[in-house]
């Protein structure tokens, strides 16, 4: 046990040494998701030319529903500005996920909507809780997350979507 | 034996990180929680302070993966665990590892694994960390995708029963399984134009169990298997599922040698601006696990969804929750969602959107004429899918508009009549019977500024009398107030009222105050209050958490 402990430890330092070197040279994971056409997705190769936002929601979750819909409204413009692509995954397993489609649309959502009905994705993003947003930059790396919706938050993501664009 | 696997695999990964090269070198992911709880007594609500005053919970997972290469653990920590979670935690260590390989053909896992055939109704393993349920498979897993658009799935392992001193209790029967699948489309690419889009699949599992008993032979390999499709037409989805189970005498069934199915169909329109969803769900027999003799939430192979909407608001979600029926039910659900235009009347400035839910759930009929219970085929019953008796288990019809006013103000209006048999889908000590509930919510948004929002609930439920009595523990009402400030801090304040108990004495406030502050991915949580005693729910598995007073700190950061 104490060995286990002590290999633990030294691998834990030596992530947190990996990410002091450098923050934003994460990659996505590779996991293969269906979006509500059932067409099947890499998420470690989206395949969108721009930055991208992911955006970890489910039916059941109303601070998820706020923030998006409140993106929604505004989404044609960040699109025109910045570029940006934004994928809604859906973390709602087999007991709510056909009801997705149903919200996504009866709501004209423009988002990519991918489903995660086991929670694979999320798990390898590491998500805690649900909403969580992630900005990936135009070669894949993550720069920015943050946990929650508060109203208002959707206006630091965009400030960190056009920084991105600055660079 | 597994120590020298796990020296190994950590020594491979503090290696592969301190040599990583970082342009091209592995990625790390993962996430920390941690829970905390001060308890104090209070007799009034029946909680009670433990012996050790404060309890903790904690959990990190770590993935890696580099190019082919993958691995990940997570360890956990109970010391001991909080309260309302399940008892068989303890100690700290290992609870879920795996290491293993990718390329385009092969996806090959050894040690721990999460995994879904179809709906899962043959074979789900997942987590929830909330729950404390977990049931990964311990063993190997192959996926294999010969031809674009056919995928061939192989799984072999024990599931995770519980954690104890630190280390994995594994259910005591084996699990195994295959499943295949094809999307034509994929398969096929010039087959079909875009407006279609067809797949089939089929699984296989198997269990297998000694047979311990002393009297009845019991069958030591249990089998479920079955197909399902989905196809859609343009904006039109049909998907379902059927899966037979063999003859598996368990504690749940009574021992019975009845065979056991599930079915389950969605058909779904949308368009912009409107959903529909219809669904139906039939279900015998069908409690599948890899030990026999075991209960609650523990080493279910399959996944039975409960159809029904997964509420949010604090007294419809946690007072009167549903949960499928293992053991038989039959059921339908209908959602539409319509968005009302901006500019037209109803719809205003900035849209109204209205929502509608309705879900009920049966006693399946079983046909015992002609039959003998006590005769050597152990057969106590007959039914067909979807054949349904008036005994109603479940009925939930539920609405809620939401309309935006102007650019600041925002409201939801929602009404929930619930109707659940308590003697069948027990989800409380002092109600019998159907416990027939109304539930009426507002919900107000404001944002003041830029980052500066509040928001408010008001809850109100009733429970309508029966036989002149107060049902349950009659009425409630709820308060809840939040401001927030973008993007760090949150404080709220709410307070349950159970004004309509029948004992004057235990008309009881649960009040309790939360702070928050949150930076990018991680998240600092304080609690202070009340908790009264409740059914906690995740996507239809529910556990019971006792009353509480007192003083919870969280922390999450997600890397």
């Amino acid at each position: 046990m104490k060995t286990i402990a002590f290999f633990s430890f030294i691998f834990v330092a030596s992530i947190l040494n990996s990410q002091e070197a450098d923050l934003n040279l994460k990659k996505l994971p590779s996991v293969d998701l269906r979006d509500l056409k059932g067409k099947k997705m890499n998420t470690s190769t989206m395949g969108f030319t721009g930055p991208v936002v992911i955006s970890f929601w489910a039916t059941w979750c109303s601070p998820c529903k706020k923030e998006l819909n409140t993106i929604h409204e505004v989404y044609s413009d960040w699109k025109e500005e910045t570029g940006i692509t934004l994928v809604a995954v859906s973390i709602d397993d087999e007991k709510t996920k056909n009801a997705v489609s149903t919200y996504v649309n009866g709501k004209a959502w423009e988002f990519e909507v991918l489903l995660d009905p086991n929670g694979d994705f999320k798990r390898a993003m590491g998500v805690n809780n649900v909403p969580h947003t992630f900005l990936i930059d135009k070669d894949g790396n993550i720069v920015y997350s943050h946990n929650n919706y508060a109203p208002g938050d959707e206006e630091k993501l965009f400030e960190e979507i056009k920084k991105l664009g600055a660079k | 034996m597994p120590k020298t696997i796990f020296l190994f695999f950590l020594l491979c990964l503090s290696f592969a990180t301190f040599s990583q090269d970082y342009t091209n070198g592995g990625t790390f992911t993962g996430n920390i929680e941690s829970t905390f709880q001060y308890l104090n007594n209070d007799s009034i609500i029946a909680a009670n302070q433990p012996a050790q005053k404060g309890l903790i919970n904690s959990y990190m997972n770590v993935f890696y993966t580099n190019k082919n290469f993958k691995a990940g653990m997570r360890i956990e920590s109970y010391l001991p665990r909080i309260q309302g979670y399940p008892n068989r935690f303890d100690g700290t260590g290992i609870g879920m590892r795996y290491i293993g390989y990718t390329n385009k053909l092969v996806d090959i896992t050894l040690g721990s694994f999460y995994e879904q055939f179809g709906a899962g109704l043959s074979l789900r393993a997942y987590e929830d960390r909330a729950l404390g349920y977990d049931n990964l498979l311990d063993g190997i897993r192959l996926i294999v995708n010969p031809y674009s658009g056919v995928r061939l799935k192989g799984v072999y392992g024990y599931q995770r029963l519980s954690f104890q001193q630190g280390r994995i209790i594994h259910g005591e029967g084996i699990v195994r399984g295959v499943d295949a699948e094809i999307n034509f489309k994929e398969a096929f690419d010039s087959l079909l134009s875009d407006d279609w889009d067809f797949g089939l699949g089929a699984s296989f599992v198997s269990k297998f169990q000694a047979d311990n008993d002393n009297e009845l032979i019991l069958p030591q390999n249990v089998g479920a298997y079955g197909g399902r499709f989905n196809a859609r037409y343009k904006k039109i989805n049909l998907n379902g599922e059927y899966i037979l189970k063999e003859q598996d005498p368990s504690n749940d069934n009574s021992k019975i040698y009845n065979f056991g199915h599930a079915a389950i169909f969605n058909l779904s329109y949308s368009k912009k601006g409107f959903g529909v969803l219809l669904s139906g769900k039939s279900v015998d027999n069908m409690s599948y696990r890899s030990d026999r003799t075991k209960d609650l939430q523990d080493v279910f192979i399959n996944f039975l969804p409960a159809l029904n909407k997964t509420h949010t608001y604090n007294l419809v979600a946690t007072l009167y929750p549903y949960a499928t029926q293992p053991l038989g039910e039959v059921a339908y659900q209908a959602e539409v969602l319509y968005s009302f235009k901006k500019g037209t009347l109803v719809g205003g400035k900035y849209g109204t959107t209205v929502n509608f839910n309705f879900s009920t759930t049966y006693r399946p009929t079983q046909r015992t004429s002609g039959i003998n219970p006590l005769d050597s085929t152990g057969v106590t019953y007959r039914t067909r899918p979807f054949e349904m008796s008036d005994s109603l288990y479940w009925r939930d019809i539920n609405i809620n508009v939401t309309k935006k006013f102007n650019k600041k103000l925002s409201f939801i209006f929602s009404y929930f009549n619930i109707n659940v048999n308590n003697d069948v889908a027990k989800i409380s000590n002092d109600a019998s019977g159907i416990i027939k509930a109304h539930i009426g919510v507002v919900e107000g948004s404001y944002k003041i500024n830029k980052k500066h929002a509040i928001r408010a609930e008001l809850q109100g439920l009733l429970v309508e009398r029966k036989n002149g009595q107060t049902n349950d523990k009659g009425d409630w009402a709820t308060i809840l107030v939040e401001y927030t400030v973008s993007p760090h801090w949150s404080f709220g304040f709410m307070n349950q009222y159970n004004y309509g108990h029948p004992n004057p004495n235990l008309r009881v406030h649960y009040p309790i105050i939360t702070f928050g502050y949150v930076k990018e991915a991680t998240r600092f949580m304080i609690y202070y209050g009340r908790q009264r005693a409740g059914l906690f729910c995740v996507g239809g598995v529910c556990r019971f958490v006792p009353a509480s007073n007192g003083l919870t700190l969280s922390f999450t950061q997600s890397f």
